[in-house]
């Protein structure tokens, strides 16, 4: 079982390397739509330092819709999904490794480069790493939540934006808590609070998400 | 030839499969035991793919259900598929592997991994010799189809196979090199269950025939 897991995420990630212009897209529209804030509000360092953290978590959210779509659609499309549900392995596992693969692909790119975009804020140095922890656990939660969303509007007309009206609030927890870390470090309380519950949140979801996705996968290639 | 242990019937019980508002067939009842040939025959959209489906687990039928060895298949679950190889319409080939990462990920996923030197071997006995290591989008339909049904030649040790037009696309030599396959599978103990507008001349201990527009 093992062998398939490894196989299903070996397969994503080297299918995201012979298409990496997907990979470059998603994290070319973060950093863009980080980018343009600073030239819309204006540059007050004060209010820049201010946002941050809500732009960027913002901005990742929006990112992690936007590689949603491809999560099973291609599959779906030319077969290899319906391989995967007949598969020796319980349905429920293909699919972490399938959100796994997803999460290093769409997710893994934008916490590395979230330092050098709060930079552009002026987010004051010694916090950065609870920005990018922040980022670091709550993108796999987007990819958990997203995975049950995406297997849901499998093969529906309009499936981009029925997506977008799902799963947008339930992203809102992840949103509110994960801005709120570097919130809570920058004023001097300490951001361990936001991320030991993101850090429960990616638990929880990391146990349940898969398995919702599997039945929805099942329900929707009916 | 070895034979396969641990074979199974498959039953249909009281098959129902309603499709929107139409009803495609209705109280469909057959055993197809060891070393048997189904062959489901029908005018498009009568339903086949349907009930192949059906069978696999992949669609749920109106009403009845379909067993394995006198358990329902969807109880059994992975039990049941790890002894299944279907292949559908769709060729479930990625574009941007190649013909041999294809069949090494499918093979690997049905739990019976691989290694890139049988990989080869069927190919080759499909008639895809030097075509290995291509990507799949450059290779025709007719070969894609060809790479897709080499996952037959490397999962001998199934018992069931249930095959979607697996001639469509195909030359007539290839033709005749998938019904070898699916002989010596029969001759081997495994039931196989197929659509195909071609007669196709198949050597099997018994022979079912299906006709679904006359249920």
């Amino acid at each position: 079982m093992l062998a398939a897991l490894r196989c299903v995420i070996y397969r994503d990630l080297l299918l995201a390397v012979r298409r990496s212009s997907d990979v470059l897209t998603v994290l070319l529209f973060f950093v863009i739509v980080v980018s343009l804030f600073p030239l819309g509000v204006g540059p007050d360092p004060a209010l820049l330092r201010t946002i941050a953290p809500g732009v960027i978590w913002v901005a990742a959210l929006l990112a992690s819709m936007l590689a949603l779509n491809r999560m099973f659609a291609s599959d779906h499309a030319d077969g290899t999904l319906e391989q995967m549900l007949l598969g020796a392995t319980p349905l429920g596992m293909t699919v972490a490794a399938k959100i796994l693969a997803h999460w290093v692909i769409s997710g893994l790119p934008l916490v590395l480069i979230s330092p050098v975009l709060a930079l552009q804020f002026d987010f004051p140095r010694e916090f950065l790493w609870t920005l990018t922890l922040s980022l670091a656990f709550g993108t796999p939660v987007l990819s958990l939540i997203g995975a049950i969303g995406a297997a849901l509007t499998l093969g529906l007309r309009g499936a981009g934006a029925l997506l977008s009206l799902l799963v947008l609030p339930l992203y809102v927890p992840v949103l509110i808590i994960g801005a709120g870390a570097a919130d809570a470090a920058v004023s001097g309380l300490g951001g361990q609070a936001q991320l030991l519950l993101l850090g429960a949140l990616l638990v929880f979801a990391g146990a349940f998400a898969p398995w919702a996705a599997a039945v929805a996968l099942r329900i929707s290639t009916e | 030839m070895g034979k396969i242990a641990g074979t199974s019937s498959l039953q249909a019980v009281d098959l129902h499969c309603v499709r929107g508002e139409r009803k495609l067939f209705g109280a469909l009842n057959f055993t197809l035991r060891s070393g048997e040939l189904l062959r489901i025959a029908g005018a498009n959209g009568s339903g086949k793919t349907s009930l192949l489906r059906i069978a696999c687990g992949l669609l749920e039928p109106t009403r009845g259900e379909v067993r394995w060895g006198g358990k329902d298949i969807r109880r059994l679950q992975e039990e049941f598929w790890r002894q299944l190889v279907y292949v559908g319409h769709a060729n479930s080939i990625k574009d941007d592997l190649t013909a041999t990462e294809n069949l090494h990920v499918a093979c690997t996923l049905a739990g019976v991994p691989r290694q890139a030197a049988q990989i080869g071997e069927a190919l080759r006995r499909l008639g895809l010799a030097g075509c290995e290591n291509l990507p799949a989008r450059v290779l025709s339909q007719g070969q894609r189809r060809r790479v897709a049904l080499a996952r037959l030649a490397l999962s001998k040790g199934a018992p069931l196979w249930i095959l979607d037009e697996p001639f469509a696309a195909l030359d007539a030599a290839a033709v005749e090199h998938v019904q070898d396959l699916i002989a010596e599978q029969l001759s081997r103990g495994a039931a196989v269950i197929l659509t195909t507008h071609l007669e196709a001349r198949i050597t099997a201990a018994a022979a079912l025939r299906i006709d679904l527009e006359a249920t």
